[in-house]
């Protein structure tokens, strides 16, 4: 019994953890019917950005306290929330609808990494960039223009493309080797009935549930809110409405990324262990909660999260820890065959 | 007919290779009610569309009030004082009708006129008030044609476009909506009314355009339009 307990509590932590990366994927999923795969490397992303605020002289100077954990969460989370409107900004919005400068930026990119090819100095890469970005700026005046039919699969590929950009530009810029991520809360623990219930887990349980209220509110009481609601129904619509649908749809990247960025450090509560992949499988994980959860539905997420979180857990704590990652897979497959939908996801009426 | 609050001139629209509107030119005046009929892809919704900037225009002029319209984005035609009921009503149907009505005054800041404007809407669609807190998409057809157009009336709209308003809807609904729509324009809102119900909207209307594949090949007083044999014959099923 005393290990059941205990093997919930782990469970439920780890799952909202879970269910917190599910959020941006179900959120963005609303609004655009896009499958954000870079999202899990925005988690990763707020990982790395908390060691580098706790490493920082205001960070070591905080130490394990709450001021200290308060600003490298928040930080993080801004820190994410930029990122996330960064990625819709180039990469999804020119998918959807090219603006000028399109080419130039992501040529821009190109070149640079030519340059670090070359010569792999700063000057080269500078040099590679401004190169790239003045090509690109060259064929878009002679005609080259992205076409501005939007589909799902060509956002798709923008996707997958980003989420390798991120990895390999992480490890280039992070550094490929792992990185052990600093204590932030002061470790305590404490023994109610067999069970041990630590700091760590009290914080991730505790902000993971705050800032799920905290979504709650927003989305269903504020104005933003209830316009990410209607962009989400119906994208045109909510233009007749006088809606900046590119505004909320940034907006609900920006959301999304900070909550991602938040899960990031809260899992590196728990596994301390950073590097520029780690957030391929707990964001794949978090992608079945949402499906599992019903993708587009914000309840769902944070349901599907919790599930997975406990089975994972569970299957470990009493099956064999090997199966620890195929546990989330099996279910996905399961909810395919079993609810297409989702737990909480209602059939979709084919729009016409 | 100074006072031309609306103007297309020579508009062209499509989808791809497909040409949906070939240079049209139509124009409403402040006040007016006007109609434009025309069978099943004719172009109608694609005139309305090219209007609110859903889609544009590939050439030709719109012009609302002296500004062109032209490559501006949807939502700040809005605000300029454009209002659409679109075709098929599209209520969000996640959302409850109060918050419907919430979105319709989106852009608005006086929280003073929103509620006075609330109480214009529930005054005009008493239904509406009745089933203020369920989600829009449990209401009838008919309400949610209500709430379409009590959502676009939240915007303080001086130009109302609306798109097949009557589509689906039993005749003593259509006739419901329509007198709304009548008494709207009476207090002063401007109407482009999109039908393919040309009898009911000949009725309720000022001034009509005959819409035929892309072209316009009629326009004039809607009760002169009603009584063209080619207008019977063509879209009133008479001969």
């Amino acid at each position: 019994m005393e290990t059941f307990l205990q093997q919930l509590v782990n469970g439920i932590s780890q799952g909202s953890a879970y269910a917190l990366i599910a959020l941006g994927y179900t959120m963005v999923y609303g609004v655009l019917r896009l499958i954000n795969f870079a999202h899990s490397d925005v988690y990763m992303f707020g990982a790395f950005m908390g060691y580098y605020i706790a490493n920082s002289t205001l960070g070591l100077a905080l130490g394990p306290s709450i001021p200290g954990a308060i600003l490298v969460m928040v930080g993080s989370m801004a820190l994410c929330a930029c990122l996330g409107i960064l990625i819709e900004r180039f990469a999804y919005r020119p998918g959807r609808s090219p603006s000028p400068f399109t080419l130039s930026f992501w040529f821009g990119i190109l070149g640079a990494g030519f340059g670090q090819l070359l010569g792999g100095t700063l000057v080269s890469v500078a040099l590679g960039a401004l190169a790239g970005a003045v090509l690109g700026f060259v064929l878009e005046k002679v005609g080259l223009k992205p076409k501005p039919q939007s589909s799902h699969l060509k956002l798709l590929i923008i996707a997958i493309g980003v989420s390798f950009f991120l990895e390999n530009g992480g490890q280039q810029v992070f550094g490929a080797d792992p990185k052990f991520f600093p204590q932030i809360i002061p470790n305590r623990s404490i023994d109610v009935g067999g069970v041990s219930l630590d700091t760590q887990k009290l914080t991730v349980l505790g902000v993971a549930l705050l800032l799920m209220i905290l979504l709650n509110v927003v989305v269903h009481y504020t104005k933003t809110g209830k316009a990410m609601r209607a962009v989400s129904f119906n994208l045109d619509t909510a233009k007749l409405m006088g809606i900046n649908t590119d505004r909320i749809i940034a907006f609900t990247f920006a959301l999304g990324s900070a909550l991602a960025g938040a899960g990031g450090i809260l899992v590196t509560l728990m596994y301390p262990r950073i590097d520029p992949l780690m957030g391929i499988m707990p964001g794949l994980k978090a992608f079945v909660a949402a499906v599992l959860g019903g993708i587009g539905n914000i309840t769902g997420a944070m349901i599907g999260g919790l599930i997975i979180g406990l089975a994972e857990v569970m299957a470990v704590g009493y099956g064999q820890s090997t199966y620890r990652d195929a546990i989330a897979f099996v279910i996905l497959v399961l909810i395919l065959l079993l609810k297409p939908t989702g737990i909480m996801g209602k059939g979709m009426v084919e729009k016409v | 007919m100074s006072d031309v609050m609306l103007q297309l001139k020579g508009v062209s629209s499509g989808y791809g290779a497909i040409e949906a509107l070939r240079g049209i030119d139509m124009s409403v005046t402040r006040g007016e009610i006007v109609t434009l009929i025309g069978a099943n892809g004719a172009g109608k919704s694609t005139t309305l569309r090219n209007i609110t900037g859903l889609v544009p225009a590939t050439a030709g002029e719109i012009v609302f009030e002296g500004k062109r319209l032209n490559g501006m984005p949807a939502h700040e035609i809005v605000k300029l004082g454009i209002s659409m009921v679109p075709e098929g009503r599209q209520i969000f149907a996640n959302l409850s009708v109060a918050e419907n009505l919430d979105m319709g005054a989106y852009l608005q800041k006086d929280k003073a006129e929103i509620a006075r404007q609330l109480e214009r809407v529930y005054t005009l669609f008493p239904r509406l008030a009745e089933r203020r807190k369920q989600l829009g998409g449990t209401l009838s057809g008919g309400e949610q044609q209500m709430l379409a157009i009590g959502r676009a009336m939240m915007a303080r709209p001086r130009l109302l476009l609306l798109d097949e308003p009557s589509l689906g809807l039993a005749p003593i609904l259509v006739k419901t909506i329509l007198s709304a729509m009548d008494e709207i324009n009476r207090e002063g809102t401007t109407i482009l009314l999109v039908e393919q119900n040309a009898n009911a909207a000949l009725k309720h209307s000022h001034r009509g355009y005959v819409l035929e594949t892309g072209s316009i090949v009629m326009e004039g007083r809607s009760s002169d339009l009603a009584a063209d044999p080619r207008v019977k014959e063509a879209y009133l099923g008479e001969k």
